[in-house]
């Protein structure tokens, strides 16, 4: 993909699109823990890694010295000029305190619980369309004809995009997160088409209001005034780019997980009333979401000299295998009850899609073990994962077992 | 026994990652942020003490705390 040079040492030298960290990040992490533990790297202009739950949640909690304005760590750094840019301003991720707090009020309400869990019935007529749709020759590709279409379609749904092409959907999330070491331009170019598909929903919705999601960010109120329109385009941008690799990371890496165990796949397809709590151990386990911060000023933080403009990279799924917090944290307890993940961060941001994602991530699992209650990996080679901070697998082949 | 024993959440550290209404739906339920919140008084009995307890270590954020007052 680049011609960067490979990485000898992760503590000194990290980057986290090495395919040696793309393929296996955990035994890196978990080296780190006991070497580090807070690795450092002079790529992407400077960066940090904690790899203890200490340490990210310090970080996640700590807005005084670290600040959101970027969350995707590059080469680049966000200037006042282009926030409004492709990857700049998507309120509230991108946001600090006093505003994230007014940006991120005004959302939550549309994730709540209550709203969410009217949605199930949809999302599992979803799943089973999808299910009827592939064309089992023995074997189904998990990720690419299941558990990547999932999330796409419930974020159409809830934006009011209904039958519009996909694709669109599934191009601005990867211009974002994975064309990291493409240049700003090229970038700028990747995302046009994206930006003006946008921009012309958000004008059809406002001639034409209607009872969805981007309705409702148009009609929203900061202090009696109604968004700007670059706020507005902004959140939809984040609800995508948040909502789709994510997801589709954790549906994917679940199913993987199950392939290759079939005592836990025998449990949950004969213990439905497992689920949720398996589901919380699925996302301690393959957390597929690691965030970032950048470095406010120049500082001394848990010993290390970091430098204004710094990244931090928020490794969520290496906290959530620290053995400090998590007993075992390296085995996969499937009955697991006492499970204070952070898959979903800590603190202020949270992942407002936490409460949609484990419906999404609940619904997809049930339906798909109730259609193949034996699976396995067609191909342990054939398995590839996605570079970048949004982890899950690619392709993955799986072989259905009578 | 003159004691009371209740489970409270502090909303200053809750942030809505919503792991106690899942776990205890009788004891938690939400706000229209997604929060938690506790239902009634939040007085626990024997009966009740450990599924708190299993809330409690479930919170990522710490936010939940049982608490003894005579």
């Amino acid at each position: 993909m680049t011609d960067k040079p490979r990485v000898l040492d992760f503590a000194t030298d990290f980057d986290h699109t090495d395919p040696e960290w793309v393929n296996d990040p955990y035994p890196i992490w978990d080296d780190l823990r006991e070497r580090c533990p807070v690795a450092h790297t002079e790529r992407f202009g400077g960066a940090w890694f904690p790899a203890t739950h200490a340490g990210v949640s310090a970080i996640a909690k700590d807005t005084e010295n670290f600040t959101s304005r970027d969350v995707i760590v590059h080469d680049g750094r966000p200037t006042e000029e282009d926030l409004p840019a492709p990857i700049g301003l998507a309120p509230p991720i991108t946001s600090d305190p006093p505003f994230h707090q007014i940006a991120r009020k005004l959302i939550l309400p549309a994730f709540s619980p209550g709203v969410v869990n009217a949605l199930e019935p949809k999302i599992r007529a979803l799943c089973n369309e999808l299910l009827d749709d592939i064309i089992a020759e023995g074997v189904v590709n998990a990720s690419m004809d299941y558990a990547r279409l999932i999330p796409p379609a419930v974020i159409r749904e809830m934006l009011g995009f209904p039958g519009e092409d996909m694709d669109i959907f599934i191009r601005c999330v990867h211009v974002i997160t994975e064309s990291i070491d493409r240049p700003e331009e090229e970038r700028i170019e990747l995302f046009a088409p994206v930006e003006e598909y946008f921009r012309t929903k958000i004008e059809e919705h406002m001639e034409n209001p209607r009872d969805d999601l981007t309705s409702f960010l148009l009609n929203a109120e900061i202090n009696g005034e109604k968004l700007a329109v670059e706020h507005v385009f902004g959140t939809m941008v984040l609800i995508l780019v948040a909502g789709i690799d994510t997801t589709w990371g954790a549906i994917g890496a679940s199913l993987w997980h199950l392939a290759q165990h079939p005592q836990d796949l025998a449990r949950l397809v004969n213990e439905p009333e497992l689920m949720p709590v398996a589901i919380e151990e699925f996302l301690r386990f393959y957390a597929p979401v690691t965030m970032a911060r950048l470095v406010k000023a120049d500082m001394e933080y848990l010993g290390c000299p970091m430098k204004e403009d710094d990244w931090i990279l928020l490794g969520f799924p290496a906290a959530n295998r620290d053995p400090v917090v998590f007993k075992d944290a390296d085995h996969f307890i499937i009955d697991r009850a006492e499970n204070r993940h952070v898959a979903f961060g800590l603190g202020i941001h949270r992942c407002i899609g936490s409460n949609l994602a484990r419906l999404e991530l609940r619904v997809a699992l049930q339906e798909f073990i109730k259609r193949y209650p034996k699976f396995e990996l067609e191909n342990k080679d054939d398995v590839t994962w996605a570079q970048g901070q949004i982890r899950g697998p690619r392709n993955l082949p799986l072989r259905i077992l009578s | 026994m003159g004691e009371n024993v209740k489970v409270v959440i502090d909303a200053d550290l809750c942030q809505g990652q919503g792991r106690c209404f899942s776990i205890a739906p009788g004891m938690f339920t939400f706000d229209e942020l997604g929060n938690g919140v506790v239902i009634g008084d939040g007085t626990l009995t024997p009966a009740t003490m450990d599924l708190a307890r299993l809330a409690q270590a479930n919170c990522p954020e710490h936010a939940i705390f049982i608490e003894e007052s005579s």
